[in-house]
């Protein structure tokens, strides 16, 4: 019992650890892709170029003051920031990084992902409304109004992949992709639409550009973390990050091929046999994590009936479309894909 | 350790439950309801119905709940004049309160509880058939009139959500934006050539 709960802690430290150094250097990578984007240099003082810049950042939040607006309402501003790390940390219990190499290996992992995910909302919520203040509350209420649409979207996209897979077991769905075509064999070709769907939405649930109309500076000075500083403030900027990292994740899981070498089945796969599996899963993940900051860098922010037309009017009707152009396709039983799903 | 889990939660949820209704404040009460939301899927989640409980989660904590809030953080409510009935309405309430109680002890009664009529219910084998695959196979053969019907009146309350909301004529000005997205170049931005004058 107690060795269980030692190494049950210690599969989440191997997790969380590696994920937060995965955020702070993440931030630098934004900033130095950003700056090269923008024919600047980026951060280069700290460190050699610029290397030890988050660490410096991470130390000068944490000494921050952390003040509290005198109007708002003390419990629910502190605990704001913990509701929306929360969610974050938790989603990556069920995440596979290889073959067998997941902190919780449960059936209904997909259906847990979306429950968890849908919890992040809160703690925008929350810090929109206990700070007491006109810009976070309007920030707040967008954020949600979006991630409620972009959700469904996203919902039925996952839907898709079940259907595909014929399981909500994250690890399952990786095994059901190794149809033996190598890349070409992956859910991106048959379920393309439904890929660029969730991904898209991936983007706008965590409020990044384009659709980072949450915390508009231009509008609404900062959106719902306005009234944050130091420590509580870094903690939102923690939880950002981090799920932006999990939705990578998830797009490589479940539509990439999660841990699969792109050259299994074919002539090359002998060549890279020696690989391990994580090795492709983070080559994947980072592909999907540049891709966030290649939109920051490039698209103008959306405007907020374009978000919402966009949400509900393009994405669910295309999504609902496309299930049904994947019944057929599971029910004809097309090769290489869906060669042995039931249905 | 199962029982200390579940005491911790059933404390919670019943902690929760009673600040939803006594509580001043209206956002308040809607976070403790979620609380309570959360406890309850906890408690289901040792019962090993792991679809029910992330279902709660996800439907009502993570989509109602938060239309709820929407809304309820939108109206500003004086704390004062709502506790101001609270006197004038406790005997008329605490009538209706007990009438209610009576009628459900009545119906349900308490011999559908205790160890006797529900036993603590034995864990499934770790190969078992997956509770997601049960109940699908259940909600599709044994209850597909019923599930079919509660489909319908879902279709139904959706449409006339949307017929309550919609105007017939727009007054207002507003963008289309299948007009907007089918907008090329040349229409925005000519290009004229002129020849360069000559200053005098």
């Amino acid at each position: 019992m107690f060795l269980e709960s030692v190494l049950i802690f210690a599969k989440i430290i191997a997790v969380v650890a590696p994920l937060m150094i995965a955020v702070a250097y993440y931030t630098y990578a934004e900033r130095k892709l950003i700056g090269y984007v923008q024919i600047r240099i980026g951060p280069n003082r700290v460190g050699p170029r610029g290397w030890l810049q988050p660490i410096a950042d991470a130390l000068k939040l944490m000494f921050k003051e952390i003040i509290l607006p005198t109007k708002a309402n003390r419990y629910l501003f502190i605990i704001a920031p913990m509701l929306s790390i929360a969610p974050a940390l938790a989603a990556w219990a069920v995440i596979p990084f290889a073959d067998g190499w997941v902190v919780a290996d449960i059936n209904a992992g997909l259906l847990y992902l979306l429950a968890m995910t849908s919890l992040g909302v809160y703690g925008v919520i929350i810090a929109g409304w206990a700070s007491n203040s006109k810009y976070a509350l309007l920030g707040a209420l967008r954020s949600a109004a979006q991630i409620v649409a972009y959700e469904i979207a996203m919902g039925f996209a996952l839907v898709g992949v079940l259907m595909a897979a014929g399981s909500l077991n994250l690890s399952a769905i990786v095994h059901a992709q190794a149809t033996g075509y190598g890349f070409l064999g992956w859910y991106w070709v048959p379920l393309f639409p439904l890929f660029l769907i969730y991904f898209i939405s991936g983007v706008a649930e965590t409020n990044r550009a384009p659709f980072d109309v949450a915390e508009g500076e231009s509008e609404i000075v900062a959106g719902f973390h306005v009234e944050y500083s130091g420590m509580l403030f870094a903690v939102f900027f923690l939880a950002e990050y981090a799920n932006m990292i999990l939705i990578a994740a998830l797009t490589t899981l479940m539509f990439m091929g999660g841990w699969l070498s792109p050259f299994q089945g074919t002539g090359l796969e002998a060549y890279f046999a020696w690989m391990p599996q994580i090795f492709w899963f983070f080559a994947k993940m980072t592909l999907f994590l540049l891709l966030f900051l290649w939109f920051r860098a490039t698209f103008p922010r959306y405007r907020y009936d374009q978000i919402m037309r966009l949400g509900w009017k393009v994405f669910i009707p295309l999504t609902i479309v496309w299930l049904v152009v994947l019944g057929v396709m599971i029910l004809t039983h097309l090769s290489p894909w869906f060669a042995s799903t039931a249905g | 350790m199962v029982q200390f889990i579940f005491y911790l939660f059933a404390t919670v949820l019943i902690f929760a439950a009673v600040r939803v209704i006594t509580v001043k404040n209206p956002v308040h009460a809607a976070l403790h309801l979620v609380l309570a939301f959360f406890s309850m899927a906890a408690i289901w989640l040792l019962l090993e119905a792991e679809f029910l409980a992330i279902a709660l989660v996800l439907v009502y904590v993570g989509a109602v709940m938060v239309l709820f809030l929407f809304v309820v953080m939108m109206l500003d409510i004086n704390v004062a004049t709502v506790s101001e009935g609270f006197t004038r309405y406790l005997s008329s309430g605490f009538l209706v309160g007990l009438l209610i109680l009576l009628e459900m002890v009545a119906v349900v009664g308490s011999h559908h509880f205790g160890l006797k009529a529900m036993p603590a219910p034995t864990p499934m084998a770790a190969d078992a058939v997956v509770n997601t695959v049960l109940l699908g196979n259940v909600l599709y053969t044994e209850y597909v009139y019923p599930f079919e019907l509660a489909a319908i009146i879902l279709l139904v309350a959706m449409v006339a959500a949307i017929a309550l909301v919609m105007r017939p004529k727009r007054w207002s000005k507003y963008v289309k934006p299948e007009d907007q997205v089918v907008v090329k170049a040349q229409d925005r931005l000519t290009m004229v050539k002129m020849t360069a004058e000559k200053e005098s």
